[in-house]
């Protein structure tokens, strides 16, 4: 049994119990849906892909349009969904990992709350890490011959999801330096590709997009992903990718890597937050349980559609999607990180790359 | 050969796609409103590709490409409607153009310049796809080829046109540029998140500055106000010379520099990461070195329109290649489209490597679709600029109201917020300033635009070097010195040194006389003290994060060298020097009926009263109120106008779905949708 069923029959009980969401009617109304981004981004892409669907299965089916607030790195957005209280049920709000870990690190930017919002459902996603195939041929499920090799990683900057990976290569004690300032995972591709970058990561999208086609030509060697989440919250391996081995096990076969201790918990709890549970959406507060109902409803019907994993495997790739108490569940899991495990990670920030957030 | 065996029989099934009575239905209806989009300045291909977004799900894959591509092709093509009649650079792809498109039609010959914009435009679209259907098949060797080294090389050059633009004298461009640059480092840094400029409790500046609003501050509304001032109409004493027939010939008779600019265009689209900003002037530059006689350019030389036009469509064909290649877009239009294509259909094209294998076919009809689009776009474009050339002759109290309008809402679009039209306006008044004091807006410009490429650049290209030059000394020195990056660095001397020499001749905002000391010398200090403080402001950044440090400190310093040896030049030399250049002294901004704080409270009105009352209804006030007083209009004429103002901005805005910026009432009250 993975997460997946769990949440699933949680969300089912959710429905059930609740029948007052049929009285809630959208016809003829126009449902916008706030992404904190450009229209460039992933949770553009996301979004763009939910709309459609969930405008068929909302009662009444409204439009559903995507509005784009980008700015300060989705603060502004999300800062002003805070401000925002119900009013008709026609307004919702797409947050992804950039808007978590500013929230997790407290960035003096942040003036949101996730607990004070309503999530309605939660996807993630997963990522893979690759090397060029010269330093590939020294990996053997170990990091142990890989620790005297300088290597060059095209990076987005280190508070943002690309903190994940650079603490599990620090971890192994693998010696990567990133290149900051490059606008997105598909630069870093490219910087790979012509040979200025030695080693990169992609979400499964993008691996499977490009990456996995360097794989096949021998222009690359997957080295890990960072795994997947089951019910009793352990990490296991990708279900898109059950034959690349997790960090986990790289770490766990790597001499000095531990899989417990405070640099593990730390590093769980922001992969947590980037991948497993990177975009959620919200209604804002103040909303009546009937209308929560009726989008959990929605966003249900819409994961269960015949043809969901075929369209969705590309433009989300084949993980979850949480509704109801399981989107609940995994924004909890997703935007809380314990004490030791934040300053850890602002000491690590602050040592490594001479970042501080205040 | 083997790519051939391939290539040509999925061109052939591009075409029987293409071919469709059905498909070519579609893509005329994305090109009508691509054009409808397009005219607007500042909205652009992204606000028309949103519109087109939710009806992509499940739609046949070949129509929703007919459609989508449409859209897309002709936003360059339409954009020059503003930037040649109005002196508004539509996007970044039009901004060269208004450097003589405008004069052209304040001469009357709006429609000449437009119908040469419109050829050159077509024709760098077709050499755009000619180019694209030979080389696609084996052009991704060609774009890994361009790593860092070489875009930061390739930024230079841009960079380096700023020679030719700098104007009589030459200090003032490069403290032009300088001052661009600094102003392009506003906000948080790239590389490791440093604040220049900015501070966490204004967050508006912590993204910086966009293009639009500087572009349209910079050339937009110096130019609106200064007409304003005058009270007559664009083309002087309303008369239209020559027509669009006369345009067509002034690019036949230019044919190779279109070739040339067009071929700048699409290598220049080909590379990932530089998009369209450098491009146009690039070609600029490029036209101007290569006119035997450059003493008309910035007063309406026809070859500095068709050298940027011809290459602004080409790149749009160049930027296919990383977009549809690797996955990559080259621009925010591209993202939405990449975006796009995968909910066509079944969702089983993919843009990336794996398009060339898996849908050639597909992707020669998205060349030959933009290719198509550009000629029915430009038909178009040319039937109608006759017409529209008209709206050069008519007073121009009339139009500015609308202007100011346009650009507000244009300049709000890009970020949503009310800072975005209080950026506009402060940036417009460094603009009427730069223009008054014959400070080359140019050289500002394309500062502005190549301070984050060159910055992000120079870092990462650094980082990388300092990496290999560990390894060995000679790996170091292959990554530096690739062949591609000594041809770009020998064309860029060339270019600089050819560009002083004749930069004396181009003087863009005319011969502008020198008068008294003060005003030109009270403009200097306020520079030199932005710069200071710039200057200060990097050098708190600790030294751990040299990266976010350094490209304003070197370029601070060196404006501040320039404005140093400025102020040396102004105490010495007499007043009737060059230096002291102002637009008060003589011609039409001093003979003008009306001062310029006068006319700028106008602006200032508009703004406070949004602040205050939200867009729409600060919008009407000021609309009845210019017409009333400014334009002495009586009140049918009023009143008619300003419904026609008000009712063009909510169908705009109602079609593409974006909100006015509300003001403090809007906070009390709660209003219905356009007042809110």
């Amino acid at each position: 049994m993975t997460i997946k069923h769990l949440a699933a029959s949680v969300a089912a009980s959710a429905i059930i119990a609740s029948p007052a969401f049929a009285e809630v009617d959208f016809s003829g109304e126009t449902i916008e849906w706030v992404i904190p981004f450009s229209e460039t981004g992933g949770s553009a892409k996301w979004a763009n892909f939910f709309a459609p669907l969930l405008s068929e299965e909302l009662p009444g089916n409204p439009t559903v349009v995507v509005k784009f607030m980008p700015g300060a790195g989705s603060t502004k957005g999300a800062n002003w969904f805070q401000e925002q209280e119900h009013e008709d049920g026609t307004l919702l709000f797409g947050t992804s990992g950039s808007t978590q870990f500013p929230y997790l690190l407290d960035d003096p930017r942040v003036r949101y709350e996730y607990s004070d919002w309503n999530p309605v459902m939660a996807s993630g996603t997963g990522g893979v890490a690759y090397l060029n195939p010269e330093d590939g041929e020294k990996f053997d499920g170990s990091a142990n011959n890989l620790k005297d090799i300088d290597f060059i990683y095209g990076s987005q900057g280190a508070t943002r999801l690309d903190l994940v990976p650079l603490l599990a290569w620090q971890m192994l004690g693998m010696n990567v330096e990133p290149v900051f300032g490059i606008k997105g995972r598909g630069d870093g591709r490219l910087m790979f590709e012509r040979g200025e970058a030695t080693i990169d990561y992609q979400t499964s999208s993008g691996y499977l997009g490009a990456s996995a086609d360097l794989v096949e030509q021998g222009k690359a060697v997957p080295m890990m992903t960072w795994g997947a989440l089951n019910e009793d919250g352990e990490i296991v391996r990708d279900p898109t990718f059950p034959d690349i081995p997790t960090f986990k096990e790289v770490c766990e076969a790597t001499e000095g890597c531990e899989t417990s201790g405070k640099a593990w918990d730390a590093w769980k709890a922001f992969f947590i937050a980037g991948f497993p549970v990177q975009k959620i959406a919200f209604l804002p507060q103040g909303t009546p349980q009937e209308v929560i109902d009726t989008y959990t409803a929605a966003f249900d019907a819409v994961r269960n559609r015949d043809d969901f994993p075929q369209i969705a495997a590309k433009r989300v790739g084949k993980y979850d999607v949480f509704v109801g108490e399981g989107a609940k569940k995994a924004t909890q899991a997703g935007t809380t990180v314990s004490p030791e495990a934040k300053a850890f990670v602002t000491n690590w920030l602050q040592e490594a790359y001479g970042v501080s957030l205040n | 050969m083997d790519v051939f065996a391939t290539a040509l029989p999925a061109l052939s099934d591009a075409w029987a796609l293409i071919l469709q009575p059905v498909v070519l239905g579609y893509l005329v209806l994305g090109v009508v409103m691509g054009l409808a989009v397009g005219v607007f300045p500042g909205l652009g291909g992204i606000a028309g590709l949103s519109l087109l977004l939710p009806f992509m799900f499940g739609m046949d894959p070949i129509m929703g490409l007919a459609l989508m591509v449409g859209m897309v092709a002709v936003v360059p093509t339409s954009d020059t409607f503003a930037s040649v009649l109005m002196g508004i650079p539509g996007s970044s792809a039009s901004q060269a153009t208004v450097l003589d498109g405008f004069p052209m039609a304040k001469r009357g010959q709006a429609a000449r310049a437009l119908a040469a914009a419109f050829t050159s435009s077509l024709f760098g679209g077709l050499v755009g796809a000619a180019f694209l259907t030979m080389f696609i098949v084996i052009a991704r060797p060609l774009v890994l080829a361009f790593g860092l080294p070489e875009m930061l090389m390739i930024s230079v050059l841009g960079l380096s046109m700023v020679a030719v633009l700098a104007g009589r004298v030459a200090l003032k461009g490069v403290a032009a540029a300088g001052l661009g640059m600094l102003v392009g480092t506003i906000g948080e840094a790239d590389a490791g998140g440093s604040l220049r400029m900015a501070t966490y409790d204004i967050p508006y500046l912590m993204d910086g500055l966009k293009l639009v609003i500087v572009g349209l501050g910079i050339f937009a509304v110096p130019e609106i106000v200064s007409l304003l001032r005058q009270d007559r109409s664009i083309a002087k004493d309303a008369k239209l010379g020559a027509g669009w027939g006369a345009g067509v010939r002034d690019w036949f008779a230019n044919k190779w520099l279109s070739v040339r600019c067009s071929l700048i265009g699409v290598v220049v689209g080909v590379i990932p990461g530089l998009g369209g900003s450098v491009v146009d002037w690039i070609a600029y530059g490029h036209s101007v070195q290569t006119t035997k006689d450059k003493s008309n350019f910035g007063k309406g030389e026809v070859r500095g329109v068709i050298g940027p036009e011809s290459s602004n469509n080409a790149k749009e064909g160049g930027g296919l290649v990383p977009t549809l290649l690797f996955g990559i877009p080259g621009s925010g239009s591209m993202a939405i489209f990449i975006g796009a294509i995968a909910l066509l259909g079944s969702g089983d094209i993919e843009v990336g490597p794996n398009m060339l294998r898996d849908n050639l076919d597909i992707t020669y009809s998205i060349v030959w679709l933009l290719a198509l689009a550009n000629v029915v776009g430009t038909l178009l474009c040319i039937a109608a600029s006759g017409g529209i050339a008209k709206l050069t002759t008519i007073r121009f109290t009339y139009l500015a109201p609308f202007l100011f309008m346009l650009i507000s809402f244009a300049a709000f679009q890009s970020g949503q917020n009310f800072e975005d039209i209080l950026a506009l306006f402060v940036i417009g008044l460094i603009g009427i300033f730069l223009r008054r004091f014959d400070w080359s807006r140019p050289a500002f410009l394309i500062g502005f635009v190549l301070s984050n490429p060159v910055e992000k650049f120079s870092n990462q290209a650094f980082q990388i070097a300092s990496f290999r030059f560990r390894k060995s000394f000679e790996e170091g020195m292959d990554y530096i010195f690739s062949p591609i990056v000594i041809v770009l660095l020998i064309i860029t001397i060339v270019s600089v040194v050819l560009g002083i020499r004749q930069a004396k001749s181009i003087m863009a905002e005319g011969d502008v006389k020198s008068g008294s000391k003060r005003s030109p010398l009270v403009f200097l200090l306020v520079i030199m003290a932005y710069v200071v403080a710039a200057l200060i402001n990097a050098n708190m950044i600790p030294d751990y994060n040299m990266t976010d440090k350094i490209v304003p400190l070197v370029v601070g310093g060196i404006t501040l060298a320039a404005l140093l040896i400025l102020l040396a030049q102004m105490l010495m030399r007499p007043e009737t020097d060059a230096v002291f250049a102002d637009k008060e002294v003589a011609g039409e901004d001093a003979d003008a009926p009306y001062g310029l704080w006068g006319t700028l409270t106008w602006f200032a009105g508009l703004i406070a009263a949004t602040y205050v009352l939200g867009f729409i209804l600060a919008l009407m006030g000021f609309l009845i109120a210019f017409l009333r007083v400014r334009a002495q209009a009586p009140w049918p004429k009023t009143l008619i106008l300003t419904a026609a103002g008000i009712a063009l901005m909510c169908v705009m805005a109602g079609a593409l779905n974006r909100d006015f910026p509300p003001g403090l009432l809007q906070d009390v009250v709660d209003l219905p949708w356009p007042l809110k």
